[in-house]
């Protein structure tokens, strides 16, 4: 593996392929239903400030 | 039996480190076997005495690990003080160079302590505040107690051996001369240890969390560690002369290892002084607010397009030198794209506060982060601009750099830890509330005009500088000599000092309060921990 190789990757099709990833994350932040997750997601850090959530119940009971 | 498997390693390393010390080829590296000798057997005399003693019934994963965050919180306070205080001295050594002493040529000499200062306050302040808050945020974000038991504490000492190791070496000469990545090979592969264990124990509470999703604080965290881990291995690439000498010899040469280090060295500041930090915002900001942060999809587009354009931007710090064009034209492009993510995440950060900008004149910790948020908005401005060549060729070389350094460092990292650590104190200690508010608006004050002062000045003679060098007569001769700047940036070089004074005493009136908080403060009551926050 040499430079020339490094480089050949870098201009060509993983470019694209990091450009095109990033595009679908984009895509993804703005997906239908996703305003609803962001927002319970963007709870969390007001939800567990003193003690870990007990074994058998999820988060989302918690509170 | 770990406890014997202890013994033995211990017992082992010491007696190595012994070894080494006797045949030393350099007194950086027989010192350096000393530390490790005497840690080594105190920690092998400490295990002997607690072997096979009862232990507590195991704590069965209710409670978070606060008491390796606390010990981090106290460690950022000392290490920032001693950081902000070298910088102090070497601010002034530079005004007046008589402050090099002769009897202290050698050691204490601007050239040696200039490396002590940068390490101290990123590695040392920074790093400590990084890994602390990161141990805090990942447990709150995640619902789960820190993964891998005392693995948190040989972090937490490890890190603390590492930057003892790191300092001692520089003032005793033992530097591989590489911005920001001076250690030299052992204490390198000293600090990977240690990072691969802190990779271990924020992705293994991660992966336990009981939240469905993972914040978007950690993702910034999490970025921070796994990019530094990369970049410390590539960058400090070295064969040892000696395994016992201190002296390395890298593997790269010439332009490829200035590529190499300048892509180390850039990605330094993007992911442990930006992406470490935007976590702390992530977290920190919010909660002080009480309200989420403004949008939860800016922040995810903010962290992704950050750490896909950040890693491309390093070839900027060399431009109109031996790096092919093209190169340094790549870096340059990516700097200047890079102010969207930038200014997407201070905007993200600033809006939080939409609907609570009262608080900026009530609560002056809320103010020492939005004024933070402010700063990286300005260096992340600042930045991209002084790469485009045109402009760098004025900027290179002279003081303006440290002033955008400064700027940064001073205001983007300072000022959004000193929040954090008034927000953790209280907390960890349980506290009803800090000692005193007014000493932080003391701290406030004094830190923002301290950088104020750093900045203009910095801006001053910068350009100054560059101009003056840059000047030629009719006939095309240079009209200044080296000298003539130097003596022309004396009286900014003062102001420079005074600033850095300035913030040094905040930071000694914050430990001050933090420490009257622990001592002082009324605790919390007990009752009032189900009850809803005032």
């Amino acid at each position: 593996m040499d430079y020339h190789i490094l480089r050949e990757i870098a201009d060509s099709w993983v470019l694209l392929l990091m450009f095109v990833f990033f595009l679908g994350i984009v895509l993804w932040a703005f997906r239908p239903g996703s305003r609803k997750v962001y927002r319970d997601t963007a709870e969390i850090p007001f939800r567990h400030e003193d003690k870990p959530a007990s074994d058998n119940r999820l988060a989302k009971g918690a509170k | 039996m770990w406890d014997y498997l202890k013994l033995v390693l211990l017992g082992l390393i010491a007696l190595v480190a012994a070894i080494a010390a006797n045949y030393g080829r350099d007194l950086a590296y027989q010192v350096h076997a000393v530390i490790v000798m005497l840690v080594s057997g105190g920690l092998f005399l400490w295990t002997l005495r607690h072997t096979e003693e009862p232990k507590p019934k195991p704590d069965p994963q209710l409670n978070y690990m606060d008491g390796v965050v606390r010990a981090g919180v106290v460690a950022t306070a000392l290490w920032g003080v001693t950081g902000f205080l070298v910088g102090v001295w070497i601010a002034f050594q530079l005004a007046f160079p008589a402050l090099n002493f002769e009897w202290l040529q050698g050691y204490g000499n601007f050239g040696r302590l200039r490396p002590l200062h940068t390490s101290a306050v990123i590695f040392a302040f920074g790093g400590n505040a990084l890994i602390a808050t990161s141990f805090y945020v990942v447990q709150r974000t995640s619902a789960a107690r820190l993964w891998g038991g005392n693995l948190a504490w040989f972090v937490f000492w490890g890190y603390q051996l590492f930057i003892v190791l790191a300092a001692t070496g520089y003032l005793l000469g033992a530097t591989q001369s590489k911005e920001y990545a001076e250690p030299e090979w052992y204490v390198d592969l000293w600090l990977t240890l240690v990072w691969v264990a802190y990779l271990a124990v924020f992705l293994g509470t991660i992966i336990k969390r009981k939240e469905p999703h993972i914040y978007v604080a950690n993702w910034f965290y999490l970025s921070f560690i796994v990019t530094i881990a990369m970049l410390h291995i590539v960058n400090n690439l070295s064969i040892p002369v000696s395994i016992f000498g201190s002296k390395s010899v890298q593997v790269f040469a010439g332009v490829q290892d200035a590529m190499t280090q300048w892509w180390y060295g850039h990605n330094a500041v993007g992911f442990f002084l930006t992406a470490g930090f935007l976590g702390m915002m992530y977290y920190f900001v919010p909660k002080q607010a009480e309200r989420p942060v403004f949008s939860y999809k800016l922040s995810i587009i903010h962290f992704w397009a950050l750490i896909f354009l950040y890693i491309w931007a390093g070839p900027h710090h060399l431009h109109y030198t031996a790096l092919p064009d093209w190169a340094s034209t790549l870096g340059m492009v990516f700097s200047i794209i890079l102010w969207m993510p930038s200014w997407g995440g201070m905007i993200n950060g600033l809006m939080t506060l939409s609907g609570a900008w009262d608080k900026l004149r009530t609560d002056p910790i809320i103010r020492m982060m939005v004024i933070s948020i402010g700063f990286y908005g300005m260096s992340t401005f600042e930045g991209p601009m002084m790469s485009i060549r045109a402009v760098n060729s004025l900027s290179h070389y002279t003081d303006w750099t440290i002033g955008h350094v400064h700027s940064g460092a001073l205001g983007w990292n300072g000022m959004i830890t000193f929040g954090a650590l008034y927000f953790l104190t209280p907390k960890l200690w349980n506290r009803e509330r800090l000692y005193s508010l007014s000493l932080v608006n003391w701290h406030f004050w004094l830190a923002t005009i301290g950088i104020i002062l750093y900045a203009a000045s910095m801006w001053v003679t910068g350009i100054m500088e560059g101009l003056m060098w840059r000047e030629v007569d009719a006939n095309g001769f240079l009209v200044n000599s080296f000298a003539d700047t130097v003596a022309a940036k004396f009286p900014m070089y003062v102001v420079r000092a005074t600033g850095g004074l300035l913030y040094l005493t905040g930071a000694l009136i914050m430990c001050y309060n933090l420490w009257m908080t622990v001592r002082r403060s009324p605790a919390k009551a007990e009752a009032s921990a189900m009850a809803p926050a005032e």
